[in-house]
Order: C-alpha cells, then structure tokens, then sequence
C-alpha cells in the first residue's frame, strides 16, 4: 500500500484528499504545516508526499529543502499543491525538486491520476 | 609739575598703548577687537588736536565758525552706505592700501599718477603732524612748571624725543608684514582706545567748567551775551559769512574720504562691510558729543582768561588757573591721545603710499627682480620703516622752522584743501568712466598751483618776510591776481577762496581733458570695473582684459620673490583649482595676470605690480572698442551661464521629484499586484475546497458513508460563506481606504457600544471561559459610526479572544476622555505579538507566523479595515505589548 503525507493547513481541502486517497487504497497522513510534515516523516517513510506552499511556521518551500536534505527519503517523490500559479511561483517549486507542481482549484480525480502516474514512472 | 613728572606719565600712557596694541594684534580675531564699535572708534581718528585744542580758538575768537569741519563729514555719513561701501568692496578685490593706490589703480595702473597723489598728501599731512608735534609741545610747556623754559637745540626738547617713541610704535605695529593691504589690528585698537580717553576727558573738562566754574549753560551765556563783540561770535554774518560755510562744509564732506588717515582706517583697516551700518549714525554721534562744550569753554575762557592769543588751551587752562592740576593732566593726555592717533595713523598711511608708490616703483624694482623673496621682504619693510621716521623727522624740522608762527587751525584747513586736489579724480572717477590719468594729472597739477598761489605762498611768504606786501598788492602789482582774492573775489576766508578756485580749475582740467584725450584700453577696463563694480564682483579675475603671451613659470618666479616659496605655491594652486585649470599649466591667460598682480598689490604697489608682471609677459595692444566688447561679452556670458545653471538647477529638481513619484507609482503599482495575488490566493482556497467537494459528492454519490456526506455539505456551506465574507470584506476595506464610505455620524454612549460588542462576542467568550471586563464606569458621549465602531471593536475583541489560552484569558476594555479625543483600549493576557511583527499589524493580509495552529477565522482584512474605519474618523490606531504578557490595541477618536 502506498503511504502519502498531505501536508496543507486548510482542514476542508484535505479532508477531500484524505478521502479521496484512502479511497484508493493509500495510507494518509495529515500534517497542517511543515514542522507537523517534519515530525510525521521521522517516523514514517512515505511514497510520496503532498505539500502546499502557504503555510504558517515552516513553508512548502522550506518544508522541502528540509526533505531533500534527508538520506532517508531520497526515493519519496514530493509533489506541491497549491493556489500559487504564476510561472514564476512552477519554476521556484520545480528548480527546489518537487517532482510534479500541480494548482488550485483542482479536479480529485486528476490529482489521483497525476500521483498515480509519478509512482509508476 | 615738573617736566620729569610730566615726561614719566607720557612714557607710562605710552606703555600701556603699547601693552593694548600687543595684546590685540596676538588676539587679531577676536571679536573683542572686530567690531563696529572698535571701527567707528577708530573713524574718530579724524578729530586731532586741531579739535581738541583749535575748535575752542575758533569759537573763542569767530564765534561757531568751529562747526562746519564737523558738519561736512555729518553730511557724509549717511552717503556711505552707498559711496564708502564701494570704495571697500573694490580695495578689498584689488588689496589697495592706499588712497594713491587707489587713484592710480583706477586710471589703469598709472605709476607717475601713483607718484603725484603721493606727494600731493605728502605737501597736506606733513604740516598736519607738524601742527600736532607743536600742539604736544605747547601744551607739555603749559603743564610744567617751568614757563620761561624754552628748547633751546632739539637734543633737550621733550617733542622731539615724542615724536621719536611715537615713530617707534608706528613701525612696531605698522610693518609687521610686508603685505600693507593687511589689517594692523593693534593700531586700530590703540586709536580706538584714544578716541574713548579723548572724548570723556574733554567732556569731563566741559563739565567742569560749565558746571562746577560756572552754573550751568544758562549763566556762561548771560554772562558772555553782556560782553561786547558778542554778536559776531554767534551768528552768521550774512551772504559772505555763509559761503565760507558752505566751502567748509564742502572742503571737510571731502576730507573725510580723502585724507590718508581716514582712508586707512574706514577702507584698509574695515574688517566687514556690515560694520558701516552703526558707524553711519554712531560717528555723527561721536562728533556731536565731542562738540557740545566747544563754545560754553571757548565763552568761559573769554571770561576768566581773556586772552584770545591762547584761546587754543582754554581747556587746558582753565582747571590748572583754578588749582585742578589732576584734570589738568587728564585733558593734557586727552590731547595727546589724539595727537598719538593722528600721527600714527597719517605716517602709517603716509609711509605705504611713499614706499609703494614713490620709492619702489622708481628705486627698487630692478634690485626687487633680481634678489630672493626674503631679502626683498627685509628691503620693503625698511622702505617702510626708513618712511615713517622720515616723515616723522620731517614734520619735527617743519614744526621747528615754520610753525611757531601759524594757528593749528589755519594748517588744518591748508592740508584740507590740499588733500581735497584729489576729490575729482576720486569722486568723479568712481561714477564717470571716461576719466583719464592724463587729465588726472593735469587737474591735480592745476589745482595745486592755484591752492600753492593763494595759499601757500602767501602764508610762507609772512611767516619769512613778516610783510603782507603780496597778499594786500598781488603779483607784481595787479589787481587781479590778489591771492586772497583773485578775480575780485574778495569775500571768501583765504581757505576757502583757495578751495573754490582750485576746484574750478581742478574739475575744469579734469574733465576737458578726459573729453579731449581718451585714455588707453587699460585705463578703460579699470575705469569699467570701478564704475560697475557689483556686476564686475562676479567677473573677479576675468575683469581684466588682456591679450599676448605669458608663461605661468616667469610669473611664479616674479611672485616668489615677494610671497616666498610657500604662499606662491598656495596661492597658485587655489587659483587653479578655483578656474578648474590643470595644475601644470604653461600658458598664463588674463586671469593669472590679473591674480598675480593682485597678490603683489598689497606688497609693492599696484603701479610696481603691473610694471613687475609685465616685465615677465609679452603684451599685445588690445583696442579700446575691442576692451569694451569683451567686458560685454564676459558680463554677458555670466548673466547666460547664470540663466543656465538657474534652469539645470530647476531641471534637476524636476527630475529627481519625476523620479521619486515614479518609484511611488512603481511602489504602489508592486502593492497593488501583491494584494491582487493575494486575493485571488485567499478567494481560492474556499473555492478549492468547494469544487473538490463537489466534485467527490457528484461521483461518489452511493458508496459515501452518510456522516462524510453531511461533513462536506457543511464544509461547502462553511467555505461559502468564507468566500463571501471576503468578497465583502475586500470591498469594504477598498471603500474605506479611497474614502468613499459613507459614515453615519451620530452622538453615542460609548459604554452602550462597548457593551454591545461583548455580547455580540460572548458565546465565544463563553465557550473559551474567557473573562471580558469593563474598566470604566463613566459615561461618556462622543460623535461616531456606531456600525463602524462595533465592527472595530468586533475586530480587536475577537482577535484577543484568539489570542488569548483557554481559561486563563483576562481580556480588559477601557475608555478615557484625553486631551479632546476619547480613548478606547482593548488588553488582553495572550502570548503578545513578535516584535518584528508589529509594524507590519495594520496591513492588510498581513498574518502573524504566532498565530494559533487553528487557521484563523479571519479574512485577514479585519486590523486593515479597523485601521480604515478609525482614520476615517480623523482618529488614530496602534498597538503595542504589555510589559508581562499580552497586548494592547487602542484607539482615539477626536470630539467634534
């Protein structure tokens, strides 16, 4: 079973994530901001992980230079999801090492079909 | 009193002179000695013993004919502002330092015209001191007890021995650097210091005898008016009575421009412009006040003394004929203080003139070219020094051959109108620019041949002869030519038929020549700077027109030869960095020459400089039509440059104010983009949240546990009113902050507004166990939006209660009247605001990293639109932490 961290601090957006991936057949962790995703993946080493960039405390961004520096979860893919859609903002999240940048508002079986995709490549 | 007495109380006032001029020539710059106090003191040098001791002889034997010498330069004073402060202005640009200087300066650098002025002052002020050396003489002779004495060779007379000291201390203070245009601190206020003593110790005598001899004005004036001759003593004879006033009054208006002494002290000597305005009013005063008791004196003396022929040292007399030896000798140091002064300050001035324009322009300036800068300096003080005793000498061996015989008053008038054979080319020349040295000279010329032939020689003729035979029968006999009277004008006092004469011939000369003879280009180019002197300030070194070759390196040699080694290369590089030129320059322009000329002024002369510079330089003729265009040309040339720097300057201005509002603009375009980026990332979050929900209820429709299914309902509903809430916020805050909303003002119990938030917000109160308290218990009324105030209030109660921990929380409300605003604040006990936060609390958007885990309830607009609603209200809003924990906001609306 696929592990994924969703890591956002609007508790209505993840409450459809976390349905919706459950429902297909992965195991959720909810984190609402950086420093919760942080102490989630001590313990847990997840396939893939979600995060939005406008959180309080510990930012998308930073959240992921934090991941990246991690030996332990140099196979997890990071994708962002967030409302921040400039080209500028996509190039920011690609050149940190997000494997996929995808924006709000966003259709859930989209989102499924992208992650699902990443896993298998 | 004996003569030894006498002599130790002149050596001891000396000394102390000395000890004053010492010290403030060590303390040049203190303002102790540069003020207008100290100038117009020092302006005082113009009363001598002549009125110390002759306007009494005047008023004893012809009444107030005493007044016109001090009306002239009363006349004066007020012109000035205009006149003197013109003379000061050039003199200080060009660094003269004489009144010959000058003249010849004006009429293009004229060494012969240098020369002629020179020894035109020297015929009228040698005498002059003469005249001073007799009055010390006399007067010392009156003092001492030994009357019958008589100097029999010069070796024991005390005068001569005076007159030596008083040549020491002109030398001492007077050569102290070669530069003559610079300052003699120490004379100055040592004349200043005279003029004080002389002033108040002959007040103190006119005191004393009108009020302590006699009672008062009133009883000299019964006393005298009961004498006969009374009449001619005090009133003006009529037509012919009243043009020797008149020419007195003329002949003294000019004097105190002309004489060396005044010109030393009121151009060389002045120290700022400014310091004219108080001696415009402050020297009539001294004046007057010197002549208050002229005529009660000269009346009392005819009275108790009556002796006419000493009428000069009634003064003097009167206290020693009534046994007051001590006042005595006040009036006799009086006296000499204004002997000392004029002596010093004449053969000063006397001895620059003869140095820089008689010996060194036709003795010394091939030896000058030739030696080094040291030696020159050493030859130019001794040409100095060697003046001084000389002239000194020279009025002592007038004093003793001629001067036994002649009043001080009547040689005062002949040096007066002596001097007065410069005031065409003076006067006339600072406003007429076609006078020329030529005319000049031939006006001087004239004019003192006719003052030599009315006055001069008639006078020496009866002091030799011991007839009158050529003043009562003229020259060989013929009617005409009468000296007293010549033409058959026979009305006028010797003087004055003197001054008239020689001025109409004087200013005829002068001006038919100056028609008849243009002058040359340089003449031209000076008369332009002197006539036009303001505009020409502007052109300083570029006044000078001049044409041909010139290398910068022979005018260094010529200048360190008189500056030294160190004030050349001083000098030169200012002047370079001034004009922006490179510090190599080989060619010299008119500019350079015109500098350097300047810098030798002071020191040799201007005639000397020229003639110096112009030795190292190969000079072109340049036409007088061609001087007149470039002078045009240069003045136009400033006034464009002017113009131009004006515009770049208002340029400049507008750009840097076009550059700021762009930055502004740029500012605020960035902001604006910030807050749209910021608003569409808020309105998508609900709209995110609702699409992904619906989205998941449309396809998931029959396996959807029922719970779940109510949850996103409820979620869709709660982000819907998120989503509307904002927009509404959104377009509140942009009507309050472009000022469109509409307050409705009204009075209102600020209590009742209070109280109505809290209930508004107490079930979140409530359900937190949060405490809300009300400090004040006061009802106050103040005019405001109540709607507007409750929604701020809403705003800061409700951020406190997310703020505050769970049953621990105090949140305190507090209202007070301060100075005509009414003060509302809310505090709580939360966790307080990170400083770094602080500022930045009133943006909008703006969300504090501390806030609770919880995503706030806010739009994130609430403390921006609070901050809105308050200044619409003219108020004011701020926050700040409490010293233990927590925060406070506060508010104050003003009462209408």
């Amino acid at each position: 079973m696929n592990k994924i961290v969703i890591v956002d601090d609007e508790p209505n957006i993840v409450m459809t994530l976390e349905y919706t991936f459950k429902k297909n057949n992965f195991e959720v962790y909810i984190a609402r901001d950086g420093s919760e995703a942080l102490e989630i993946l001590e313990s847990v080493v997840p396939d893939v992980i979600m995060l939005d960039v406008m959180m309080p405390k510990v930012d998308g961004y930073q959240t992921l230079k934090l991941i990246k520096e991690n030996e332990k979860l140099k196979h997890t893919k990071v994708v962002f999801l967030t409302a921040k859609n400039k080209a500028s903002d996509i190039e920011k999240g690609l050149k940190l090492g997000a494997d996929k940048y995808l924006t709000k508002p966003f259709s859930v079986k989209k989102i499924v079909s992208e992650i699902n995709a990443l896993l298998a490549s | 009193m004996s003569n030894y007495v006498l002599f130790s109380i002149i050596i001891v006032y000396l000394i102390a002179l000395f000890a004053i001029a010492y010290v403030s020539e060590k303390n040049a710059k203190s303002k102790w000695v540069n003020n207008s106090i100290i100038y117009t003191l020092s302006l005082a040098v113009y009363c001598t013993a002549w009125t110390y001791y002759g306007s009494i002889g005047i008023a004893a034997n012809s009444g107030i004919n005493f007044l016109p010498i001090y009306l002239g330069p009363v006349i004066a004073a007020p012109l000035w502002i205009v006149v003197l402060r013109k003379i000061i202005r050039i003199s200080k640009q060009h660094k003269i330092s004489s009144i010959a200087d000058f003249i010849s300066l004006r009429y293009g650098n004229h060494r012969f015209l240098g020369a002629l002025v020179t020894l035109v002052c020297l015929f009228g002020i040698v005498p002059y001191i003469s005249l001073q050396l007799k009055a010390v003489s006399e007067t010392f002779q009156i003092l001492s007890d030994d009357t019958s004495y008589m100097s029999t060779s010069v070796y024991d007379d005390s005068t001569f021995y005076i007159a030596l000291l008083l040549a020491v201390f002109a030398t001492f203070f007077g050569t102290q650097t070669t530069d003559a245009s610079e300052k003699h601190k120490g004379i100055v206020m040592s004349v200043a210091f005279e003029s004080i003593l002389k002033l108040v110790f002959f007040l103190f005598v006119g005191i004393y005898v009108t009020y302590f001899l006699f009672d008062g004005t009133e009883d000299i004036y019964s006393k005298i008016s009961q004498t006969e001759n009374f009449d001619r003593l005090t009133k003006i004879n009529g037509f012919e009575d009243g043009f020797n006033w008149l020419y007195t009054i003329l002949l003294s208006f000019m004097a105190i421009f002309l004489l060396p002494r005044q010109f030393q002290v009121a151009v060389v000597e002045n120290v700022r412009e400014k310091h004219l305005k108080n001696a415009i009013w402050m020297f009539p005063l001294y004046l007057l006040l010197f002549n208050v008791f002229v005529i009660f004196i000269a009346w009392a003396g005819n009275l108790t003394i009556g002796d006419t022929q000493r009428a000069e040292y009634y003064a003097l007399l009167l206290p020693l004929k009534n046994g007051n030896t001590f006042l005595s000798v006040l009036v006799f140091l009086g006296g000499f203080s204004a002997v000392i002064s004029m002596v010093v300050v004449a053969t000063l001035a006397l001895s620059t003139m003869v140095s820089n324009n008689l010996v060194i322009p036709y003795g010394f300036l091939d030896r000058f070219s030739k030696s080094g800068s040291e030696s020159n300096a050493k030859y130019i003080k001794n040409i100095r020094r060697i003046s001084i005793f000389s002239i000194i000498i020279l009025a002592y061996a007038f004093y003793v051959n001629f001067s036994f015989e002649l009043s001080l008053y009547s040689i005062g008038l002949i040096a007066f109108v002596i001097i007065t054979q410069l005031a065409p080319s003076f006067f006339i020349g600072l406003f007429w620019n076609r006078g020329s040295s030529k005319a000049v000279i031939a006006g001087i010329l004239a004019g003192f041949i006719v003052v030599f032939y009315t006055l001069i020689l008639p006078f020496s003729s009866y002091a030799l002869t011991g007839t009158d035979d050529f003043i009562q029968n003229g020259f060989l006999n013929i009617e005409m030519l009468k000296p007293h009277a010549l033409f058959g004008i026979d009305f006028l006092s010797p003087p004055a038929h003197a001054f008239f004469w020689s001025m109409i011939v004087n200013i005829f000369c002068f001006i038919t020549f100056s028609v008849l003879i243009k002058g040359n280009y340089r003449e031209r180019n000076y008369a332009e700077m002197f006539i036009d002197s303001q505009n020409y300030k502007d052109l300083q070194d570029g006044a000078l027109v001049w044409k041909g070759e010139a290398y910068v390196a022979e005018i260094r040699n010529v200048l360190v030869k008189f500056l030294g080694e160190k004030r050349t290369e001083r000098a030169l590089n200012l002047f370079f960095r001034k004009y922006d030129l490179p510090a190599d320059t080989q060619m010299a322009d008119a500019r350079l020459i015109n500098f350097s000329e300047k810098l030798l002024t002071g020191s040799i002369g201007s005639a000397s400089a020229k003639i110096l510079i112009s030795s190292v330089v190969k000079e072109e003729e340049v036409s007088l039509v061609e001087v007149l265009k470039m002078l045009e040309e240069s003045k136009e040339t400033i006034a464009r440059n002017k113009l131009l720097r004006e515009k770049s300057e208002e340029l400049t201005t507008l750009t840097n104010q076009l550059k700021h509002a762009n930055q502004e603009l740029r500012e605020k375009d960035k902001q604006k983009d910030e807050f749209l980026d910021t608003v569409a990332h808020e309105l998508k979050t609900p709209i995110t949240g609702i699409r992904a929900t619906t989205e998941l209820l449309m396809d998931d429709d029959d396996d959807m546990p029922e719970e779940i299914k109510t949850q996103f309902l409820k979620n869709m509903l709660q982000d819907s009113d998120r989503l509307s809430r904002l927009i509404h916020n959104i377009l509140d805050f942009e009507k309050l902050s472009k000022g469109r909303a509409q307050l409705n003002i009204q009075k209102h119990n600020i209590r009742e507004t209070i109280k109505r938030t809290f209930d508004s917000v107490n079930h979140i109160a409530t359900k937190k166990q949060v405490e809300m308290v009300m400090a004040s218990n006061s009802d106050i009324n103040a005019e405001y939006d109540e709607d507007r105030i409750l929604q701020v209030l809403t705003n800061l109660l409700s951020n406190a209660l997310k703020f505050v921990e769970v049953k621990k929380g105090k949140i305190i409300a507090d209202y007070k009247y301060v100075k005509g605003y009414l003060e509302v604040t809310i505090k709580d006990n939360g966790k307080g605001i990170p400083k770094q936060d602080l500022p930045y609390i009133f943006d909008k958007f703006y969300q504090s990293d501390n806030q609770n885990i919880q995503k706030p309830e806010g739009s994130g607009l609430g403390l921006a639109i609070s901050k809105q609603i308050v200044e619409n209200h003219n108020g004011k809003i701020w926050v700040r932490n409490n010293e233990k924990s927590g925060v406070t906001f506060g508010f104050k609306l003003p009462f209408k």
